[in-house]
This record gives C-alpha cells, structure tokens and sequence, in this order.
C-alpha cells in the first residue's frame, strides 16, 4: 500500500499537508493582525515607538496599574483607553464582514455577493439613518440600542426579499446581485429621502456616519459588535461544512441531506443580523467582503471550513491597514475608513476579476 | 430489499406544462436500470421526484414503504443518492474534498480516516485518484463527471440516481463506467438508476429499461422487450433495424435520407 502513488497512505499525507498549509495561513495572518496592532498603536500622540506600545497593551491585558496622573498612566490612557478600541473595533467589523461575505458567497453560490452588493449594508443603515435622523425606532428603544435593533430590521428587508424570491422564482446567482443592487438603490434613495428633510448639521452628520469610522470609538461600543460578530461567526464555523455542500449546487446539495431552504433562511438572517450590529457601530465599509475572501480562495481554495476563519483574519487586517492609512495620510487629520477601504479594495477587486482565471469563470 | 413505489404520479411546473403524468411503477432489488426516451420526456423530472428534489403535483414515491417526503434530509441522503448531469459553476475545492462531500449523511465527529477509506476507494474506481489534489473546477467535463461519480459512490446509497453519467464520457471511460456501475449493483447490493441516451450501451449493460414518451411510461421491461423497431419508431420516431449481439438487442439506426458522397466532389486530406 505505501508504493501505491495514489494508494489512502499517500492520500492522508498528501491531504494533512494541504490542511497544514491552510492553518499555517491562518497563523500567519494572526500574526499580521497583532503586528498591525502594534504598528497602529505607534501612533498614539505620546511618542511610543512599537515596542513600548505593545508592552503597554499587554500590560494592561495583565492587570498593570499605574499611579494617577503619572507619566506612565497618562502613556497606558493613550494607548488603551483612546487607540485600542478602535484598533479592535477594525478588527471585530473587519472579520465580521470577511465572514458574512464567505457565507453570503456559499449561500448564493457567487462570488460577487457580500452584504454591500445585496443591499443588506444599505439596509443596515437606512434602518440606523431613520433612527439618527428622525428619531424613529422600531423596537421603541432609544440611544444606540435603538439604532442598532433598527438597523437590524433594515438589513434583514433585502435579506428576506432575496429569500422569498430565491425559493418563489429560483433566481440564478446573477440576478441574485441585481436585485441586491436594486435594492440597495432603493434603500439609498431613502436615505437622500430623509435626509435632505432634516437640517444642515444633522444631515452633515447623518452623512458622515455613512461613510465608515473607527473615529472616537470608545470601549461602551465595543461589546454589542463584538458579541453579535463572535456568536455569528461561530455559527457559520460551525456550519462550515454544509455551507461546502452548496458550492456544487442545490440538487446535489440537497441530495447529500441538506435542507437547503431552511438552512440557506437561517443562515441570511444570522448574517443580517451580524451586519446590523457591525453597520450600526462603524457605518458602511464596502469591500472587505469581497476582497478578504476572494484573496485567501486564491491561497488555500473554497472549502469554508478554512476559508472562514482565514478570511476573518485578512478582513481584520485589511481594515486595520485602511484604519492606519485614513490616520496617517493627512496626518494630524484624519479620512474616514469606509473611503480608505473603497480606494483600496475597489482596484484590488477589479484587478482580481479581470486577472482571475482559476474560478468562476462562468459568473 | 430495496424497493421503490411510485402510483400515479404528476407532475408539472404550471397548468400548460404537464411534465409527468401517470407514472406508476414498482422497482426492487438491486440491479442496473435505464430511463430511456428523447429529449424533454421527464425523464430528470422523474428522477427528481424520485430523489425529492421536486415534489410531485399528484401522486406519491415510496422508497420502502416509506413516503420520500417523511424521510429526515439526512436518512433520505444515506437511502438515495443522486449525480447530476453537470454541476455547474464552483468555487476552488479539491478533487478530494468533492468526493468526502458524498459522507455528509454519514457524517460523524471525527470520522476522516473512516470516510478517507471510502473516499479512496471509489476515487480509485472512478480512476480520478491521480486527481485527488486538483482543484475541481479546473478539471475537464469527463473528468468532472468523474469525480461527480465518485462522490455517488462515496455516498454509499441504497439507491444511486444518475443522470446521464457518460455523456461528457469518451468511449473507454463510458464502458468503464458502466460496467462499474453493472458491479456496483451486484456487488454492493445497490439499485442503479441511470439516463442514457445510448440505447446500445442501455441494453447491453441494464437488467431492466424504462421507455418514457411524452411524460409517461411507454414501456418497461428487460431490454430484449423494450427494444424493438415499433418502440423506437413510436417514442423517436426513427426507422432502425434490431440485430442480436453478446445476446442483447442492438439498434442500428435507418435514414433514408442519408446520401454516403456527393456527385463530381474531390476531397482529401494529408499529413504534408
């Protein structure tokens, strides 16, 4: 059997290989997030270089206290108090919009969807925008709870109109990301709609709340993002394997054990609800699920059971390097993430399909 | 014994397309099964129906004694499993992890090595072992229906649908296949059920073949009493003469329009 070239002794080692492949990518690029931590932290206004930044962060993490008022404390304040969350903040919404795109890609079995193309992020924010603008949430909570359970119902609007018309007309993955489109057209207009109703200030900053930011992230913010990112994207890990079945289709799919409808509903409204919590905090990001997928596909292939967390991590580190540059370029002012992330990921995204040959080329 | 039941069974996508109609029949046992029939007959319909992919508009499937609408997603995979004619578009997967997607109904924590065994056997019967590591979707059309094949097999089924396995097929691959899916009935205890345009290769190979015309059973039965010049006449309408070979009928189509070279036309060909 161990002459056999293609005997199961061949096969195991040369399938463990490829899987060791697959997980070392995912180490490295944790590796590459916690270096960009510390690259991002460099610029704190206090002068600490990497090293002395990161031993700050870590310090913290372990429970090192400081005298009040004293040089170190005002140093750990910088570094954990104003730059971390946000610095986290890049990390939670990047690897949860990476993940998001993966699933909604495996759902749709295209590699075009991602919650920007199918209308959930527009949404997302038309449902926050309501809320900021007008007051107006339908849950009746105020404050940024409100906003949130708001921008949840928006993002799960496009969410059902795909479901309902996917199971009534049987949709094909392109008309799947026109209707997104339309969609996402729709929901856009609406917002325009609400806003030039209001007053100039608020629409100033009904606008830029549009735009992604990290911008004064503080900790407050962080857990409701983080636990809705955290619980979703363990779901989908945990569903990884269906979510292979889908890639050749819904007969086979379905003829494997899969029930392809519920799981595909269950799985839509996990991930609106996963965009809602990240939109309603950062605003709209568009890209990162495109990008961080289709890059770490081209790496280490489809299969979502690795595809899914390695995605996080590049989505994490994408939006960190995006988070880094709105800080840097126009130094001491800042750009707005959701800019950055589009100047980037928009050639990188082009570039891609017009060099990519090894997949779908039928789309 | 494995047996399937389907009583008047209907089928149709909106009142002007009846796509099946009166569709009944027994099958049981494990044996190699043709649905034969021209283009647009039902006969993916049918299979469909068979597998649940679609829900009949009247009439019901039972799979031993079982409607296949009671059976849980995960029971029904581990009774029938179903090969597609193609499978379209995909994202990246390795030929490998293609054919492990057919354990998913056997699916248990930790089970790799287990299913690798599976896994390696029917890569090794469907001759895409060399494959393994390849990306699916890079691969050629008979090479996917290959893999495709495999994965069937890899399902381990009581019941394995297939839906014109040796189209994208050339001629070794076609009788490999075949006759691979001869032995598995035998072998493995599984019924087959396959659509084949090929009506010699039908014939040669099945135990019993299934006639569809125009979204019924024309006729049913052992090859020598379902191919015959009337049958063929009435389902494609095709002139064609029978002959007897390794004991199975064997068509040879009529036309007799055929003109074999054109008057005062020179043509040639050669290597310079």
């Amino acid at each position: 059997m161990g002459d056999d070239p293609y005997g199961l002794e061949k096969l195991e080692e040369q399938y463990n290989r490829y899987t060791s492949r697959k997980i070392l990518l995912i180490i490295a690029l944790v590796a590459i997030i916690i270096i960009l931590i510390g690259v991002s932290l460099m610029f704190n206004g206090r002068g600490l270089g990497f090293v002395e930044a990161m031993s700050y962060f870590f310090n913290h993490i372990i429970g090192t206290t400081y005298i009040v008022g004293s040089d170190e404390w005002v140093n750990d304040y910088a570094i954990w108090t104003v730059y971390t969350p946000r610095v986290f903040m890049a990390i939670i919404v990047g690897a949860g919009l990476a993940s998001c795109g993966v699933v909604m890609q495996a759902l749709l079995n295209n590699p075009l969807a991602d919650p920007y193309t199918t209308g959930l992020s527009d949404g997302a924010c038309f449902g926050a925008v309501a809320a900021i603008v007008m007051g107006f949430t339908l849950s009746g909570i105020s404050g940024s709870l409100g906003i949130v359970t708001n921008a949840f119902f928006g993002g799960l609007i496009p969410a059902i109109v795909i479901i309902m018309l996917s199971r009534v007309i049987n949709m094909s993955p392109a008309v799947t990301i026109l209707v997104g489109v339309a969609l996402s057209y729709l929901f856009s207009g609406m917002e325009t709609l609400i806003m030039v109703s209001t007053d100039a200030d608020t629409l100033k900053n009904a606008f830029l709340w549009q735009i992604g930011t990290f911008t004064n992230t503080d900790w407050s913010e962080i857990p409701i993002p983080l636990i809705l990112v955290a619980l979703s994207s363990a779901i989908m890990l945990l569903m990884s394997r269906k979510l292979n079945l889908l890639s050749l289709g819904d007969d086979s799919a379905s003829s494997l054990g899969l029930d392809v409808d519920n799981f595909r509903t269950i799985l839509m409204i996990i991930v609106a609800i996963s965009v809602a919590g990240m939109i309603s905090f950062s605003g709209i990001i568009g890209f990162v699920g495109l990008v961080a997928p289709h890059v770490v596909r081209m790496a280490i292939g489809g299969d979502n059971r690795y595809l899914i967390p390695a995605s996080m991590a590049a989505g994490a580190a994408f939006l960190l390097v995006a988070d880094l540059l709105s800080r840097v370029v126009v130094y001491p002012d800042e750009l707005r993430v959701g800019l950055i992330a589009s100047i980037i990921g928009a050639p990188v995204f082009l570039y891609m399909i017009l060099k990519k040959k090894r997949y779908g080329e039928g789309y | 014994m494995t047996q399937i039941d389907i009583d008047d069974l209907h089928f149709e996508y909106s009142k002007d397309a009846l796509i099946l109609k009166d569709i009944s029949i027994s099958l049981k046992g494990a044996q190699l099964i043709s649905i034969i029939g021209p283009n647009g007959v039902g006969k993916s319909t049918l299979i469909h129906c068979i597998d649940r992919i679609l829900s009949p508009t009247k009439g019901t499937v039972l799979v031993d004694d079982q409607n296949v609408t009671e059976y849980r997603p995960k029971d029904l995979a581990k009774k029938i499993g179903y090969v597609p004619y193609t499978s379209g578009d995909s994202f990246p997967m390795t030929v490998v992890d293609t054919v492990l997607m057919g354990r998913n109904p056997h699916h248990k924590w930790k089970s790799l090595h287990e299913d690798m065994i599976v896994v390696e056997e029917a890569m090794r019967m469907m001759d895409v072992s060399d494959l393994a590591m390849r990306q699916f979707n890079e691969l050629s059309a008979g090479q996917h229906q290959r893999v495709m094949l495999a994965r069937g097999i890899a399902q381990e089924p009581e019941i394995l649908l297939l839906d014109e396995p040796t189209a994208n097929l050339d001629i070794r691959h076609q009788m490999d296949v075949i006759r691979l899916l001869k032995d598995l009935s035998v072998k493995k205890d599984i019924m087959v059920i396959m659509i084949s345009h090929d009506l010699n290769l039908a014939s040669k190979y099945s135990d019993n073949i299934i006639m569809m015309s125009k979204g019924s059973i024309y006729a049913v039965g052992t090859p020598e009493e379902v191919i015959n010049e009337d049958n063929i006449r009435h389902v494609y309408d095709v002139e064609s003469e029978i002959i007897i070979r390794d004991d199975r009928p064997f068509m040879i189509p009529k036309d007799p329009e055929f003109v074999s070279r054109g008057e005062n036309k020179e043509f040639s060909v050669s290597i310079p």
